[in-house]
């Protein structure tokens, strides 16, 4: 005897069980194919681990590893050095003239593959400051340098060249300007602060303020706004400075591809004794940018042409995703700046931005 | 043909429309013709109407208009008018208290101004919808326990927007009116004050919401399994305790050893529902007036776990001699 009920045909049943389970298939259409992996980085029972799928990752790394560039091939010795044998070398004047063509090479194929040496220089006179670019580089070398050489307890002995953020790039793909969602146009209109409330691609698809940025990576705004005792002492950070710094966090969480237990015990996202050394690299990294943003990158704002400033006409400036673009280490931890140790030599002193107008690289 | 189960489901009796019992004080007029509606009829009710709105209800529901389309048309400036833009971001949009520079002054309405006015209007709804559940549970001769029940939820829904950010001396300590911008001010509330899992009431709150989806999965469970002997009828099983009671009562006497009445499981229901939001609001009253960071008032009072130091000890990197970033 059927145990089907007399009033549903045979047809309906069907159609009652396939809608539903196409349904579900289409809901799970944005899912990635299970199982992701899953790695402790914590005591056990703290839930501190990362979520990775082999799969996706494996193909990251392959496209990563085949991306990379090779190594210039080392620079033969030479008495002479770069200052004596070329006109106008102001930063790096102490490499010997073949490590400093061999330099040239690999900036070259760093930042401007396609454009060649004429995105920074006068085919004419090399040696002439005429193109913007030119000005930009120089004080790039020297912002590598000082990463290399004073910020090694964020970089370490990796350390960085130019290709860690330009990675073929003239322009480096991850950088940020003051204000970067639109400014609320209707005066009538509630209070939006930093263009929050929007869906912003910069603090992971959040609702939150947009540009943490200019006011804790550019200005020293604290970020740390958790009371420091139990009961309240007149400790006071608003809800929006919070938010301010759950946005920023939610970049660098973004940007290097983790979760947020890689540097904290969720429990107490403030307290250092239970956060991992992740974190103090982390904060190191935070100095850095605010130091790297207010030392070399705002102040070349006078020498970019109109279409490299921002809608508020500041400079293009770094946050953590412009060196990690998605790792956790820069370019997955490959040591590039071991076939260029020439860049670790500090050289800080600045050198005056010329005052006469510029140009624009030959296309 | 149908086959008979139980009273309340598959078979729908439609006859003439139930008008409703004469109640002892006057009443605005009910409004429509009472139909059935098949579909209804199979999650509840099939009869639809004749509606009762009233003044009060009236009178709420065009408090809660405003507030909507204040909501609404801030929502829509804020994507420059853009109705495509509007539907793609609205899960995102909001409408935000002012920020902390006012205090508790009134905001210019770009700065704030239009959150308190949707706020004012938003409650002046609520509250008058609570007047008319008690009105008119006094009008029908019922105990007043389901408007005191949503008290419960106004209680909490005042702390979040009216109480603690009077207490705090800042309408920006509020939460905004939007979908996933009230669900980060969540997020950053608890993290602002050190993590809301410490908090006890939030504790007890969680509780009462976890043990309220139970009671109602056990109770519910319990009386579709009876209904075959009647057990639906429970107000009938209160007053003249049938086999359905009987059995119902033995299945958690054997399973749980200790089991509610007819009359019991109700009021426990009641008290795990209304306790949740009351607690709740308690400990939302707490945070920021009282205790500045849950967890290390856990911390202080032995609620804390420690674990091993497995990277050794990590020390705030500003609090080093030689640091002067």
């Amino acid at each position: 005897m059927s145990t089907r009920p007399i009033n549903q045909p045979r047809k309906r049943a069907l159609l009652h069980a396939i809608v539903p389970l196409l349904i579900g298939v289409l809901g799970l259409g944005g899912c990635e194919q299970p199982p992701p992996k899953t790695a402790q980085n914590g005591y056990r029972g703290t839930g501190m681990e990362q979520v990775v799928n082999p799969r996706t990752y494996a193909k990251a790394v392959a496209a990563l590893n085949k991306s990379l560039p090779e190594a210039q091939p080392p620079a033969d010795p030479s008495p002479k050095k770069a200052s004596q044998v070329y006109q106008n070398v102001k930063v790096l004047g102490d490499l010997n003239e073949n490590e400093f063509n061999r330099v040239m090479l690999a900036i070259t194929e760093w930042v401007s593959p396609e454009q060649g040496c004429n995105y920074c220089h006068n085919p004419a006179n090399l040696a002439e400051d005429s193109v913007y670019t030119k000005i930009v580089a120089r004080r790039m070398f020297q912002m590598t340098r000082e990463i290399n050489e004073t910020w090694k307890p964020h970089v370490g002995d990796t350390g960085v060249t130019c290709y860690t953020c330009h990675a073929g790039n003239p322009v480096p793909k991850n950088i940020w300007f003051n204000g970067v969602a639109e400014v609320n146009p209707n005066k009538m209109a509630g209070y939006t602060a930093g263009g929050q409330n929007k869906a912003n691609k910069s603090v992971g698809m959040t609702s939150m303020i947009a540009d943490p940025f200019s006011a804790l990576l550019n200005s020293k705004e604290a970020i740390r706004v958790q009371g420091t005792t139990a009961l309240t002492t007149g400790h006071v950070a608003s809800i929006e400075s919070t938010e301010k710094t759950y946005a920023l966090m939610m970049h660098m969480s973004e940007g290097l591809g983790v979760n947020c237990t890689f540097c904290h015990n969720s429990r107490s996202f403030g307290s250092w004794s239970s956060s991992t050394p992740q974190r103090v690299t982390s904060w190191h990294g935070i100095q850095m940018v605010r130091a790297l943003n207010s030392s070399y990158l705002d102040p070349l704002r006078p020498v970019y042409p109109e279409e490299r400033l921002g809608p508020q006409g500041d400079a293009p400036k770094t946050f953590c995703t412009t060196c990690h673009q998605g790792w956790n280490k820069p370019l997955n931890g490959a040591k590039m700046m071991k076939d260029h140790l020439e860049l670790n030599r500090a050289s800080l002193t600045p050198i005056p931005l010329p005052t006469t107008p510029l140009k624009r690289p030959e296309p | 043909m149908p086959r008979y189960q139980n009273i309340f489901t598959r078979v729908q009796v439609f006859g003439h429309p139930e008008p409703g019992i004469p109640v002892s004080t006057p009443i605005y007029p009910r409004f429509g013709a009472p139909r059935y509606v098949k579909l209804f009829g199979r999650f509840g009710e099939a009869q639809i109407g004749p509606f009762y709105l009233g003044a009060l209800g009236l009178a709420s529901l065009v408090c809660g208009a405003f507030a909507i389309i204040i909501m609404g048309m801030n929502m829509l400036a804020s994507v420059n008018w853009n109705p495509i833009q509007f539907v793609r971001q609205l899960f995102w949009l909001a409408l935000e208290p002012p920020p902390a520079k006012y205090g508790l002054s009134i905001p210019p309405m770009s700065e704030g101004g239009w959150w308190l006015l949707a706020g004012f209007f938003l409650t002046a709804s609520i509250l008058l919808w609570w007047t008319k559940l008690y009105v008119s549970a006094r009008r029908l001769g019922m105990g007043t326990h389901v408007p005191w029940a949503f008290a419960a939820a106004i209680w909490l829904f005042l702390v979040l927007g009216f109480i603690r950010p009077i207490a705090m001396g800042t309408w920006s300590e509020a939460v905004p009116f939007g979908i996933f911008p009230h669900l980060d001010w969540t997020a950053a509330f608890s993290i602002r004050y050190g993590n809301l899992f410490y908090n006890p009431f939030h504790m007890l709150s969680i509780f009462f919401l976890y043990g309220s989806a139970l009671l109602f999965a056990m109770h519910g469970a319990t009386i579709l399994a009876v209904s075959r002997y009647g057990g639906e009828r429970e107000i009938e099983q209160i007053v003249d305790r049938g086999t359905a009671s009987e059995r119902a009562a033995l299945f958690w006497r054997w399973t749980m050893g200790f089991n509610a009445t007819m009359e019991s499981i109700h009021r426990w229901a009641w008290w795990f529902a209304v306790l949740c939001p009351l607690t709740g609001g308690i400990g939302i009253l707490l945070t920021g007036t009282v205790v500045d960071n849950w967890y290390l008032w856990g911390v202080k009072h032995g609620l804390v776990p420690t674990y091993p130091a497995i990277y050794g000890p990590i020390v705030d990197p500003s609090t080093l001699p030689g640091v002067t970033r």
